[in-house]
């Protein structure tokens, strides 16, 4: 791991002007992939701004329709909050399927999504359930936040704050774990809200989608039958050693009619 | 450099480190307690798990800087008064370990599953094992030595 100044900030002012001052700052959340990264020399910040003593960052709390989850919560948190399984029992579910219990024991929410991996299991959840994500500048809709393969609407120095999840009526997330990393080969998260039915997909494309031909068929019929004959194109889906694209493309519909079922 | 300070197996400990050094680093060459060890660059073994307030993580994925102020146990803290902890006798009874080197890292997660699942199948310390690698045992006896030790069926 190259040198770099570690700094922990105690308030989310004071971390955005030790960004302002630093050459090439990166934010630390939960380091399960940021210091991974660091070790390999992938990435070789000037200065490390450590998230984890800001406490407004941090909690669950039940909110009127929903959850409002703080960025630097941990996936263990989220896993065995009793208000999660109450509210969104799916999302306790995905949390606590993320990578292994002492990699849930760090890693945040806030961080998985700031990072949006392509194989990531949050970024589902967020776009399937429609969560807003609330910044330290703004309030960005799931749908116009994940832009492509680790890249997000998030600017240099803005800082997630918290998720409002709605409640859904109905919701579940099945995913295809590959049989040696455990990342998601394919995961769908399927959610019926007040808003509408959807269906969002990660693991399988370069970045988290929705598929509305299967989301205008679950709100006729939220039935596995619904989306069983329904396939996303392999065109724009990863091909590599683990699956072609054409194997992704079949586990989106595979993972989706399970989902539903799951559901109920 | 960064001061830090810490408590250590029940002892206070404190140092100046530079900024980059990860918590296992801290604990082995500065601390000399070797008993954690690091068996891969890449976040996956296992092998270099201890508490960090009481929670299980891998310190080879952890500033010593981020875990200033905490309490901290690693697989040196865990016998008391020349006795081994229940989990340490399960696996030496159980035949849980060949060469030895994941294991520090194997009991470090162990006590924590038991501390976290009231009930324990196989299939579920199974599951619980997934960030600890070991490459001799084929984890048969290791999975036997956790349910023996949390008392339940094997
Ligand atoms: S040394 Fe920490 S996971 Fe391998
Ligand atoms: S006993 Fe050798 S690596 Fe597990």
């Amino acid at each position: 791991m190259y040198s770099f100044t570690y700094r922990r900030p105690a308030s989310l002012a004071e971390a955005q002007k030790l960004f302002e001052g630093a050459s090439d700052p990166k934010f630390l959340a939960g380091g399960q992939t940021l210091l991974p990264t660091m070790k390999q020399r992938l990435n070789a910040p000037s200065d490390v701004i450590d998230l984890g003593k800001i406490a407004e960052l941090r909690g669950i709390a039940k909110s009127e329709g929903g959850l409002t989850i703080g960025a630097m919560t941990k996936h263990f948190e989220v896993a065995t909050s009793a208000d999660v399984k109450a509210v969104i029992p799916a999302l306790a579910e995905l949390a606590e399927g993320i990578g292994d219990p002492l990699v849930r024991h760090m890693g945040t929410i806030g961080g998985s999504v700031a990072n949006n991996d392509p194989a990531a299991d949050y970024p589902a959840a967020v776009l399937g359930l429609g969560a807003t994500i609330t910044t330290s500048k703004r309030a960005i809709k799931a749908d116009e936040f994940f832009k492509g393969m680790f890249e997000t609407a998030l600017e240099p120095n803005e800082i997630i704050k918290s998720f409002a999840f709605p409640k859904p009526e109905k919701a579940a997330y099945m995913k295809f774990p590959n049989p040696a990393s455990r990342y998601a080969m394919v995961g769908v998260f399927v959610a019926r809200t007040a808003g509408g039915v959807r269906v969002a997909v990660t693991g399988a494309g370069p970045c988290v989608f929705r598929v509305p031909e299967m989301e205008a068929a679950l709100a006729k019929s939220f039935t596995p039958d619904a989306v069983a004959s329904i396939k996303v194109p392999a065109g724009d889906l990863n091909s590599d050693l683990h699956g072609s694209a054409e194997y992704r493309a079949h586990l989106v519909t595979v993972m989706a009619k399970r989902a539903v079922a799951a559901a109920g | 450099m960064t001061a830090i300070s810490m408590t250590v197996n029940g002892k206070a400990v404190s140092a100046d480190v530079e900024d980059r050094t990860l918590l296992v680093h801290f604990i082995r060459d500065h601390l000399h307690l070797t008993g954690t060890h690091v068996g891969c660059d890449t976040s996956q073994c296992g092998a270099c798990v201890v508490h960090v307030d009481g929670r299980a993580i891998k310190s080879c994925t952890m500033l010593a800087a981020q875990a200033d102020g905490a309490t901290v146990m690693t697989i040196e803290g865990l016998a008391k008064d020349g006795k081994l902890h229940p989990v340490q006798e399960a696996f030496r009874e159980h035949h849980g370990l060949q060469c030895g080197f994941c294991t520090p890292g194997m009991i470090m997660t162990a006590v924590d599953i038991i501390r976290r699942k009231p009930a324990l199948d196989e299939k579920t310390i199974r599951e619980e094992l997934e960030g600890n690698i070991c490459r001799c045992t084929g984890y048969h006896n290791i999975v036997k030595a956790i349910a023996a030790a949390a008392g339940a069926k094997a």
